[in-house]
């Protein structure tokens, strides 16, 4: 008897992304891909696209169920044994607030935008990809939402997460991030998301976070996330390869990519600040500094591949530089600018407690007691005079990435490294250098910004008054979900946790 | 450059001064004094003079810190987007060149901020 | 500068396997643990052997599989129904 022979993977994978693909006979190709010149991306063949993965649509089937059936088994369990009294401490869960408002949001954004891509590219390969990414980032989306269900029950701040992601004045530094990768092109796209952003920078986000949660007693997160993390593998995989394709296929690529890595590379490193704060700030129990995970992460990851992709001319982004420089400083100006901001949240802040200081004094040796530490005790001094300190008015905001211009310059950590351009007989204000060159790139797309604090100013946020802009226009419940950590309802809860526990499902709730 | 598109790409800026009302805003920088996380958006009229602007929207903003109080008016350095600037004291904001969007920063001799740390 | 290579697997019971075969396959790669993850990285070039796998876990076990477990990756990658491969040039 003789079976036909089991395919192997090389094959398998052939036939999915070669052989069920065809050439139109009727239509001209370029009326079906019509956005995938462009750009000046040139393709030359699309047969030397690669998957290294090789998945298949049955095997991928097979695995994401797999990883579905282990994750909802654990967010069952956490839900079933009151998971939540077991995390660290409380403060951990604001956290999760600015994970749920900030980034599960990006992850459908991811979703539409692979969906969008994966029907521009002409080879099938690249397609194939992509749908799979599309499916992945929706499951990302549903399972962190699913997570965090949970902690919606027993904690504020997380009642509203899209509408907060589309409206609060913060929440516009993800999501213009992703908007402003999505209304790219195809090929810009991927260098945006796949590269630059899964590649080279979400490590940080999810692997020493994630680290992070699972320190600090957070089962389900660090379950959705390493979950999620699983499928980035392959995203990763897909962002490397598209880099080394588009290089491959034609010289003329080269500088339009690198203009692209210059570009994304500074835009992600400006978004993950907010990350820097999470960790070095937001997590009681902390497992590595921000410091220390742009090092492992960035310097040491980012050095292995800009050193691989240098034999096609490609240098390291234009500004690693002054990114690696802030690395001492960015999560302290954060954690600063969101205490003093901290009535406009739907998450609490705080004053690091004694020997959190001394962990940051630590691994902040130059920067933390000299420039940080004094802030913080001054605010906690006032804090106890019953004057806790809140900046009652708003701040500029960079044109291009829309976080208050807050940074400061590599020479002179005291000074804000704003700059300024006139375009059109309007003038334009920017974080930092690098911001400034991404909008004389393309001015025209970065005037539309709906900045939050001239939305405010324009009245088109919910009304002239910063509370009305807060309940009516962002749904954050003052009171509860807004203020300093200390005297929340949130912290009140926590110890009525602690204090009384185990608890009986009905009384907790309360 | 342009930007790329598949199309003709023309674009309308968000902020207009004609979008604010009758108003205009002001981005105010109190030198090392980085209390504040960044510089203050103000909306003002354009009529206004500086020092009525001082007395209505700076003031209020710095008075959290403790060296707010102490701030001479006469004695504060301007700058005006990037260049040193001499404000007159009756003059409307859009007369003398404090046009919408226009920065202006104000370092205020012998106070640097407190800890040493320009804070 | 050195170029590592690394992959990260979720700290479960697959991943002791998966690090045995890893540690044996490739004696030079460094093993971090970290809460909840298992970093393992390597100069230039880190494979998993399907065959070795097999023997740690006594049973079939498809490179595929390592999907479930996998956290994250540094390197060209290279797979086929033996090996996984990562790799700088």
């Amino acid at each position: 008897m003789t079976a036909a022979k089991k395919l192997n993977l090389k094959q398998k994978y052939q036939y999915l992304t070669r052989n069920m693909d065809w050439e139109p006979s009727y239509q001209k190709k370029s009326d079906i891909f019509p956005q995938e010149d462009f750009e000046g991306i040139k393709i030359v063949d699309w047969d030397g696209w690669e998957d290294p993965f090789r998945l298949t649509m049955d095997s991928y089937w097979k695995y994401q169920a797999e990883k579905e059936k282990k994750l909802y088994a654990i967010f069952d369990a956490f839900a079933q044994n009151n998971g939540h009294q077991n995390i660290s401490d409380a403060r951990y869960v604001n956290s999760l607030k600015l994970f749920l408002t900030g980034v599960s949001p990006l992850e459908y954004a991811a979703f539409q935008g692979y969906s969008k891509v994966g029907r521009q590219f002409s080879g099938a390969g690249a397609r194939v990809a992509c749908q799979m990414q599309a499916i992945d980032e929706l499951r990302h989306s549903q399972t962190q939402q699913h997570a965090m269900s949970h902690y919606n029950k027993h904690f504020n701040g997380l009642h509203d997460a899209p509408l907060m992601h589309d409206r609060v004045w913060f929440l516009s530094v993800p999501k213009s991030f992703f908007d402003d990768a999505r209304s790219a092109g195809p090929f810009e796209f991927l260098t945006a998301i796949s590269f630059s952003f899964e590649y080279v920078l979400t490590n940080l986000l999810f692997v020493p976070f994630m680290s992070g949660a699972a320190y600090n007693g957070d089962m389900a997160t660090v379950t959705f996330g390493f979950s999620a993390q699983s499928d980035e593998a392959r995203h990763m995989t897909l962002g490397l390869e598209i880099i080394k394709f588009m290089l491959e296929q034609h010289e003329d690529n080269v500088p339009i990519v690198q203009k692209w890595i210059d570009k994304w590379f500074w835009r992600g490193f400006r978004l993950l600040s907010l990350v820097s704060m999470m960790m070095d700030y937001m997590l009681p129990n902390k497992v590595m500094s921000w410091q220390e995970a742009w090092e492992v992460y960035y310097e040491q990851s980012g050095g292995a591949l800009f050193k691989e992709l240098a034999r096609y001319g490609i240098k390291p982004p234009k500004y690693q530089d002054v990114a690696n420089a802030a690395k001492e400083h960015i999560s302290h100006q954060l954690w600063t600018t969101f205490y003093q901001y901290g009535h406009a949240t739907n998450f609490h802040t705080w004053i690091p407690k004694e020997e959190e200081m001394q962990w940051l004094a630590e691994k902040y040796p130059n920067t933390f007691d000299k420039y940080y530490r004094p802030r913080f005790e001054h605010w906690d001094a006032q804090h106890k005079k019953g004057e806790r300190f809140y900046n009652n008015t708003l701040p500029q905001l960079c044109q291009v990435c829309q976080v208050p211009v807050l940074f400061t310059k590599t020479e002179d950590p005291t000074s804000f490294s704003h700059c300024d351009t006139v375009h059109e007989g309007e003038r334009y204000h920017f974080c930092s250098e690098a911001c400034g060159e991404i909008f004389e790139d393309e001015p025209a797309k970065y005037v539309q910004a709906l900045l939050p604090v001239h939305q405010i100013y324009q009245g088109k946020s919910g009304g002239p008054e910063l509370p009305q802009v807060l309940t009516d226009y962002y749904h954050i419940n003052i009171g509860e979900d807004n203020f300093d950590y200390v005297g929340s309802p949130d912290e009140k809860r926590w110890n009525e946790i602690k204090g009384i526990k185990p608890l009986n499902k009905d009384t907790d709730a309360a | 450059m342009a930007v790329k598109a598949i199309s003709d790409y023309t674009a309308v800026p968000n902020d207009l001064v004609e979008n604010f009302n009758g108003m205009q805003l002001l981005y105010v920088h109190w030198v090392n004094h980085n209390m504040f996380c960044a510089p203050f958006t103000l909306l003002v009229s354009p009529d206004a003079t500086l020092p009525e602007v001082f007395g209505s929207h700076i003031q209020p903003a710095t008075a959290p810190h403790p060296e707010s109080a102490k701030i001479d008016y006469e004695k504060i350095k301007w700058e005006l987007n990037g260049e040193p600037f001499t404000p007159s004291q009756t003059e409307t904001l859009v007369s003398q060149g404090i046009d919408h969007k226009s920065m202006l920063r104000m370092t205020t001799p012998g106070l640097n901020g407190l800890y040493n740390a320009s804070f | 500068m050195s170029q590592n290579v690394f992959i990260a697997f979720q700290d479960n019971e697959n991943a002791r396997y998966l690090v045995e075969a890893i540690s044996e396959d490739n004696p030079d790669a460094e093993i971090q643990y970290h809460p909840a993850m298992i970093r393992i990285q390597a100069e230039k070039r880190l494979v998993i052997t399907r065959e070795t796998m097999e023997e740690k876990i006594n049973r079939e076990w498809d490179v595929q599989e390592m999907l479930l477990d996998v956290i994250s990756i540094g390197g060209n990658v290279d797979e086929d129904d033996d090996h996984f491969t990562l790799s700088w040039n």
